[in-house]
């Protein structure tokens, strides 16, 4: 089995603690031992897989930045190299972790109430039980404030009526955030599988993310209980402080797609022989597309690694967090594009890794804040001036 | 059942190695380390016979400050606590030397069982192991696969060669030398990596456990394996090109 040896130009091994490297290394084995092994072949199939769900929740991979509850409580950093390590495998394995991590478990801790906390978390954190995240809807992407989903009080009841769709984990998850519009503005609700009026459906024809679940969420006249609502998640910010936490993840976990990008192409410039049988290594235009992917992934270490620091400072910004997520969504999605054409007909292949990543990021590039909206959060930032109407 | 570790912190198996400027050692500043693949595997045996068995395990590591990661990722697999016996100069040392300081580490606790790799990935001399049972006074086996408690006495498995093994007992405390892939290897879970935090490390210097001796084997040279191989091609007719090659052989070669 190949062991990945990292992607470090800039000796930024030498800014990890001991103990953030040893988590690193945790997720490193575990990805190389266990996913990758595997992923071709679920990826191939359209086949999210769940068997590694109980060995990476006792690895302590679930929701591994929170505190108490069974979660490991590690710190943003480490987290970060967590979700890069994953995404080296595939983005479809770090996406069921970021949503169960970030947009299930991080709502549910920080604006659940104790009962709410007490009766998920530790389920949530075990992978007994599997989180899915509903905000965006049909007619509502980039703009989730104009949803249409709606709950109303009746009686001892809130009843939802609505439809969501895109949800990463939806037919998997036994319990779901879904945000939708009330009386009093816009409401994060809990809803479990199997309550009557909420049915999902998968989404088929993926020609991205096949070793992820995606699905549709239909509410009709769902009748849920009253203390199903968080009672801290008051207006669509309470639902988009779960995006920023999982947009960070993001900013780091793309970085792994990039690093596994460039070492599968930078390996293959120095055995694929052409032209009086020297290696394409040799050539000026590919070592000009090897050194600008080696550049622009030190340049997203420092980034995620910044915001990662500023993060356990308290200082993280969310327009920063959209900066982390822009840049090294793009240019992990060029490596992925530079590093298939250094592979020529071979990159096309699934025996290697490039066209599953590049079809991937695709979908990172939209999700979670498309490019052109975490372009305009920048530009607002830096202007004052919000410009997205 | 009280057991100790000892384990040995090397470079990264496939490193880019560079001869340093002694020409005796290779150049460490740019290389990643790891734990020893065999003592991963003595680590991995000791905690599954703590579960079996109960008791405790204890990590002795010997190293410059760089060698706390091996004991953090020990501590974060299991073990219960760990020994440092720091030193900057084992790379002069030898196994004696070595054997030595960890003798002297391991007698105060008293152990029932010492275990550690057959072998190190980086110099694969296999002598600390044998000698520290030697200054310990204790019983070993080599190239073990199996460990069975077994009251006073521990039964083991050691392997030979051509796919024999052999059953042995040995009275407590021994020390074994743990063969590489027996088991499969715990990872460091995030919470074991959280509690090896609070851990005990308990650091010696190498003249609190009686001082590092003047080494009675070094090593003179380290270089890359050197390319030898070259291809001649002898012109003319076969039997001018076989006087040649009689002549080459003869003299150059000097094999008839």
């Amino acid at each position: 089995m190949a062991r990945f040896a990292g992607v470090d130009y800039l000796l930024i091994d030498s800014l990890f603690s001991e103990e953030e490297l040893l988590v690193r290394q945790t997720a490193r084995q575990f990805v190389d031992e266990r996913v990758i092994p595997l992923v071709r072949d679920c990826y191939r199939d359209g086949r999210f897989p769940e068997e590694l769900i109980p060995e990476m929740a006792g690895l302590g991979f679930l929701g591994a930045n929170l505190e108490d509850y069974g979660c490991a409580g590690m710190n943003n950093v480490q987290y970060g190299l967590i979700m890069q390590e994953l995404e080296r495998g595939d983005s479809g394995l770090r996406s069921f972790v970021s949503v169960q991590g970030a947009l299930v478990m991080y709502p549910i801790l920080t604006y659940g109430s104790e009962q709410q906390k007490q009766t998920w978390l530790p389920k949530l954190q075990a992978g007994e039980a599997i989180g899915c995240f509903g905000l965006t809807e049909p007619g509502f992407g980039s703009n989730p404030g104009g949803m249409t989903t709606k709950a109303t009080r009746a009686g001892d009841c809130w009843v939802l009526n609505g439809e969501k769709t895109w949800i990463t984990n939806g037919s998997q998850a036994h319990i779901a955030v879904v945000w939708a519009r009330t009386d009093e503005g816009i409401r994060g609700f809990l809803v479990e599988k199997g309550t009557a009026g909420y049915s999902t459906a998968d989404i088929h024809g993926k020609l991205s993310m096949r070793a992820s679940v995606t699905s549709s969420l239909s509410f009709q006249d769902c009748r849920i209980p009253l203390d199903n609502m968080l009672p801290g998640a008051k207006g669509l910010k309470a639902a988009l402080s779960c995006l920023t936490q999982a947009r960070y993840g993001i900013g780091w976990g793309v970085i792994g797609a990039a690093m596994d990008c460039y070492e599968t192409a930078r390996r293959y410039s120095l055995t694929r022989k052409q032209f009086d049988g020297r290696p394409i290594a040799s050539h000026q235009l590919v070592q000009e597309k090897l050194a600008w992917m080696i550049t622009e992934i030190t340049k997203a270490q420092l980034l995620a690694l910044h915001v990662g620091r500023l993060k356990d400072g308290g200082k993280a910004e969310a327009a920063h967090v959209s900066m982390l997520k822009r840049n090294n969504v793009a240019i992990a999605l060029d490596c992925a594009r530079l590093s298939r054409d250094l592979l020529g007909a071979n990159g096309i292949m699934d025996e290697y890794p490039l066209m599953r990543h590049l079809c991937n990021l695709e979908t990172v590039k939209t999700y979670e804040g498309t490019d052109h909206i975490h372009a305009l959060v920048i530009g607002e930032r830096v202007t004052g001036v919000a410009a997205y109407k | 059942m009280k057991i100790i570790v000892a384990i040995k912190q090397v470079p990264v198996r496939d490193s880019v190695l560079q001869v340093d400027a002694s020409g005796k050692w290779i150049r460490e500043s740019e290389l990643s380390f790891e734990v020893n693949e065999p003592d991963a595997y003595a680590l991995e045996e000791a905690l599954q016979l703590k579960e079996r068995y109960g008791g405790e395990v204890i990590a002795l590591c010997a190293g410059p400050a760089r060698v706390s990661q091996a004991i953090r990722e020990a501590l974060a697999k299991g073990a219960d606590r760990a020994i440092h016996v720091e030193s900057d100069d084992l790379g002069a040392a030898d196994s004696l030397g070595i054997a030595r300081l960890l003798a002297s580490a391991i007698r105060s606790e008293q152990p029932d069982l010492v275990l550690t790799g057959l072998q190190s990935d980086d110099l694969g001399y296999g002598q600390t192991g044998v000698i520290m049972a030697e200054l310990l006074g204790f019983p070993h086996s080599t190239i073990i696969m199996q460990v069975e408690a077994a009251g006073s006495s521990v039964r083991v498995k050691r392997e030979l060669e051509n796919g024999w093994f052999q059953w042995m007992e040995l009275p407590l405390p021994a020390v074994l030398t743990i063969q590489s892939g027996i088991s499969k290897l715990r990872y460091a879970t995030l919470m074991g990596i959280k509690k090896a935090r609070t851990k005990e490390v308990k650091r010696l210097s190498a003249a609190e456990l009686g001082g590092l001796a003047a080494p009675v084997l070094s090593v003179e040279k380290v270089y890359l394996p050197q390319k030898t191989k070259e291809t001649q091609m002898l012109d003319g007719t076969p039997a001018e090109a076989a006087a040649a090659l009689v002549e080459k052989l003869r003299f150059e070669a000097r094999v008839l």
